[in-house]
């Protein structure tokens, strides 16, 4: 499948505060845009533009299918989202988590299979302890585990790093580096600007 | 690249929510102990109140329904409050079709209250006293007017989640609406509670009810996308 991001004149502000503004990218598949810029600057906020949680005051962002445009919220289907914005259920087990979000996305795995995707973000045996009890890298790793389940087309990472230990980072490096989608990644650290094919630096 | 996306259907993804929604319950108690201290101490106060007097049959349905509406509304929010406050929407909103999460919220409210219903029936008849003469008709109203209350409430407390007044604004923004189906429901309790009443006496209120659920739940799945993702 054919896909490509379009940002086009994006911009957003709060009343008294902008944001950004005039945010334009066109990514195809196989491409990596980075967002870049301090804390404040709108890299979480482009993001959620994106995924279709808040609007923008101006312009519009697009993913293209065949060139075909995703109507609506239907762009939600194509997403896998790595970021602080996105919280899984405390009270339930890693296992249940994912059972969940699969079920109600319309994808059918077997609990082997949930269990081999949970052993590729180092979660193995864990599966059915509660995602309360785990460490915040743990709930990073399961995030990714979730992200990846759908196989998106496109893949957002708000500071993809965070909370981890190096054996995460070179979890998630392996990740970035074996994606074949579109990916968006949102980070103010300079090591993970080499990610990118594009760059949009907010905040200058 | 592939998503695999197959249509699990939307009863499937409803009950998936619903599930979800119990398990968590069961394992937080977030709503079940706020609904049942305020289901009890209603009871209790107002069986104090009354004082053993022998209450007619209008008094009786006016006060059961005064139990069983602020006592759900104690926990009825707490779906969607709960989705807020731990900020799992985000994952809600990207991978759960809209009309999922509030057929899967709507079921589990239901439950919510019928469980609610088979409490606190029970003591009001023990404490206060409930004549219930016709129980057919005692049934279907009990039913009808918990399905309206839940169809009218689930939808509020989607709006009211995000706002930072919640309990209050709950209140106030579900009682007007829930106002025409307590007087329905009350008067059809009243019947109820009368000696050697048809169900046919209670038609207008049972096709009022009947038609009220209807619109509600039907104007909850309408408007509810545009609460959830606006």
């Amino acid at each position: 499948m054919k896909t490509k991001l379009i940002l086009d004149g994006l911009a957003k502000s709060y009343p008294g505060r902008p944001v950004f503004k005039d945010i334009n990218a066109h990514i195809e598949s196989g491409k990596a845009l980075v967002v870049a810029g301090p804390n404040g600057s709108g890299k979480s906020t482009l993001l959620r533009i994106i995924c279709a949680f808040i609007r923008p005051t101006r312009g519009k962002a697009t993913l293209m299918n065949n060139d075909k445009e995703l109507p609506g919220l239907e762009i939600r289907r194509y997403i896998g989202l790595v970021s602080p914005d996105l919280v899984l259920y405390d009270e339930l087990t890693a296992l249940e988590n994912l059972s969940f979000f699969s079920r109600v996305a319309g994808i059918r795995f077997t609990i082997n299979e949930f269990e081999d995707r949970l052993e590729q973000v180092g979660l193995m045996k864990r599966g059915n302890d509660k995602v309360g009890s785990y460490s915040s890298g743990m709930k990073q790793r399961l995030k990714y585990c979730l992200a990846l389940l759908r196989n998106p087309e496109l893949l957002l990472l708000d500071e993809p790093t965070s909370n981890l230990d190096d054996s995460g980072k070179l979890l998630v490096d392996k990740i970035i580096k074996s994606y074949k989608g579109i990916l968006v990644v949102a980070t103010n650290e300079k090591s993970e600007l080499d990610y990118g094919d594009q760059i949009i630096r907010l905040g200058e | 690249m592939t998503t695999e996306i197959k249509s699990s259907g939307s009863v499937n993804k409803s009950f998936a929510v619903f599930l979800k929604d119990l398990k968590s319950e069961l394992r937080t108690r977030y709503a079940i102990n706020a609904i049942l201290m305020f289901a009890l101490v209603t009871v209790f106060a107002v069986s104090w109140a009354v004082g053993g007097i022998g209450l007619d049959q209008i008094l009786q349905a006016s006060l059961l329904w005064i139990v069983i509406y602020f006592s759900s509304l104690s926990g009825l929010s707490q779906s969607f409050v709960k989705e807020e406050e731990s900020k799992t929407v985000a994952a809600l909103k990207l991978y759960c079709p809209s009309f999922a999460v509030l057929g899967g919220k709507m079921i589990f409210n239901l439950i919510l209250l019928f469980a609610l219903n088979l409490l606190t029936i029970p003591l009001f008849g023990i404490f206060i006293g409930l004549d219930v003469y016709n129980i057919p008709l005692f049934i279907i109203i009990v039913i009808l007017g918990s399905l309206g209350i839940v169809a009218t409430t689930t939808l509020v407390a989607a709006i009211i989640s995000k706002a930072s007044v919640k309990g209050a604004l709950f209140a106030v923004l579900s009682f007007p609406l829930v106002l025409p189906l307590m007087m329905m429901a009350i008067s059809g309790t009243k019947k109820a509670l009368t000696p050697e009443t048809l169900i046919s006496a209670a038609r207008m209120e049972i096709q009022v009810l009947v038609s009220y659920v209807v619109v509600m739940a039907v104007l909850g799945f309408i408007l509810f996308d545009s609460v959830w993702n606006d």
